[in-house]
């Protein structure tokens, strides 16, 4: 919902903290989630984190989540999937291109990563090409094995 | 300027130290001079003299020549058969590549394509929605992002796979362009978006249409502050307008232009619209000419490249330079080789 999603990045700060506590219950969970299964687990959780990031984000469920790094803006909203800042297209009041009612996905971006503690440089990291196959799947799920296993 | 190894058209030039394309683009601006690039109208037809008598009429005025790749998300010939058809006679083709229309499978066999054809440079773009063009009931690919194209370019080039990881033989020889828009919102961030564009691997940025002189100084200002400056070349993009009421269409119509009211204004005040929008934008050429870190202009004269030549030639940014065009050179060595 646009009115929702337009509050999580008023309150980057605070949802940003609250995740990076869940994340490390996540890490936490690890040696459960393994034994029970990921892919047991996969439907389920995905249908929970669907729930809930669809709600406060209008989440996509593109299955490798940036959020952190885009002040709690989705970047899948973004009509063109820019996962690297805004396009040349941003009209003068600040609208879409595509979709001249929005506000353009980026503004909110730069906007909620200036409330997040090191937000700034997070938004300037450079993201690689989206991985399509994980469409559908649990961010949470794949933080908490990537994380388990030493990956940053 | 004259390369003394200049070869037979459509063949590469010799790679100099420290230059990562065998293309003339690259070295001129190497060189330090002033260069001037162009874009080509790519037509709606199958006739490859359309694409020559629409690169003539640049000759002798520009470095390079982009080639657009269904810009405006409208359907025109191919970019990179247009950039193979010009570097058949020489031409120096800048080959832009929208991901709107192709997924990255697409994209890096172009790559590798556009490279054994003879393409020196490539610009990497993001591309206009479909909803601008005339096929706005197309699939939007958007597989990648212009960043991430240039790494992918990158990554073909210098570390020779593709993205799967599997080896290619031959890296494309490319030099890796980027667009940047300091004039679209939100402005404070276009340097760093600069910034990050070329830490994903650009060499050099063509901007959008600049109307706005001041607005363009503070966006290098903060390039500057940024440490970037020696590390890409920007080339500031330019056009004449034609009239008062085409500027005002193009401001609301073209997705990222941005023309100041004043603009306008001294168009519609004037008796010869077109006689002022070619003045208005030789100024503008003479003005960004003196900015610390511009290093060149990309002028874009859509349904107007006639009036290319009398821009470059009365703002005088080429200092009495001949850019190399088919037939500038009559008595070069036709047996001369590539090395």
């Amino acid at each position: 919902m646009y009115a929702v999603r337009q509050w999580s990045v008023r309150h980057a700060r605070g949802l940003n903290a609250f995740y990076r506590a869940f994340e490390s219950v996540l890490v936490a969970l690890h040696p459960l989630f393994r034994a029970v299964g990921y892919e047991r687990l996969e439907r389920p959780v995905a249908a929970v984190e669907r729930g809930v990031k669809g709600l406060l984000f209008d989440c996509r469920m593109c299955g490798q989540c940036i959020l952190s790094s885009t002040g709690m803006a989705c970047p899948m909203n973004c009509p063109k999937n820019l996962r690297n800042g805004p396009c040349g297209g941003v009209r003068a009041d600040g609208n879409c291109e595509v979709i001249p009612d929005m506000k353009c996905v980026w503004r909110e971006a730069v906007a909620g990563s200036a409330r997040i503690e090191g937000g700034s440089d997070a938004i300037r990291q450079v993201q690689v090409a989206v991985d399509r196959r994980l469409q559908g799947r649990s961010s949470w799920l794949r933080v908490a094995r990537e994380r388990a296993a030493g990956k940053p | 300027m004259r390369f003394e190894d200049e070869p037979v058209p459509g063949y590469p030039l010799p790679i100099l130290p420290g230059h990562t394309s065998p293309g003339r683009f690259e070295r001129v601006l190497r060189a330090g001079q002033f260069a001037v690039t162009s874009e080509l109208a790519p037509p709606d037809s199958a006739d490859p003299e359309d694409v020559y008598r629409r690169a003539r009429v640049f000759d002798g005025y520009v470095d390079a020549i982009n080639a657009t790749d269904g810009s405006g998300a409208n359907c025109h010939m191919s970019s990179l058969a247009v950039c193979a058809l010009l570097t058949r006679v020489g031409y120096a083709p800048i080959m832009q590549i929208s991901c709107r229309d192709k997924n990255r499978i697409a994209i890096q066999g172009d790559i590798l394509g556009g490279a054994a054809m003879g393409v020196s440079n490539l610009l990497c773009l993001t591309g206009d929605g479909v909803q601008a063009g005339d096929h706005p009931q197309a699939t939007p690919v958007f597989d990648l992002d212009s960043m991430s194209l240039l790494e992918t370019a990158r990554t073909l080039r210098d570390e020779h796979h593709f993205l799967s990881g599997r080896k290619i033989s031959f890296a494309p020889r490319v030099l890796l362009g980027a667009a940047e828009n300091p004039f679209a919102r939100p402005v404070e961030w276009r340097a760093t978006r600069l910034a990050k564009k070329v830490a994903a691997g650009a060499q050099f940025i063509q901007t959008q249409y600049c109307y706005d002189v001041p607005l363009l100084k503070s966006f290098m200002e903060q390039v500057e502050g940024l440490g970037l400056l020696d590390k890409v070349f920007i080339l500031v993009g330019v056009g004449p307008l034609r009239t008062a009421k085409a500027a005002e269409w193009i401001r609301t119509h073209v997705p990222g232009v941005h023309i100041p009211d004043a603009v306008i204004e001294r168009l519609r005040g004037a008796k010869d619209q077109p006689l002022e929008g070619r003045k208005q934008c030789i100024e503008v050429v003479q003005e960004i000419r003196t900015l610390k870190g511009v290093h060149g202009v990309h002028l874009m004269a859509y349904r107007q490249e006639e009036t290319v030549a009398e821009i470059i030639d009365r703002s005088g940014v080429l200092a009495g330079r001949v850019p190399w065009h088919p037939g500038r050179d009559p008595q070069s060595n036709p047996n001369r080789m590539a090395s």
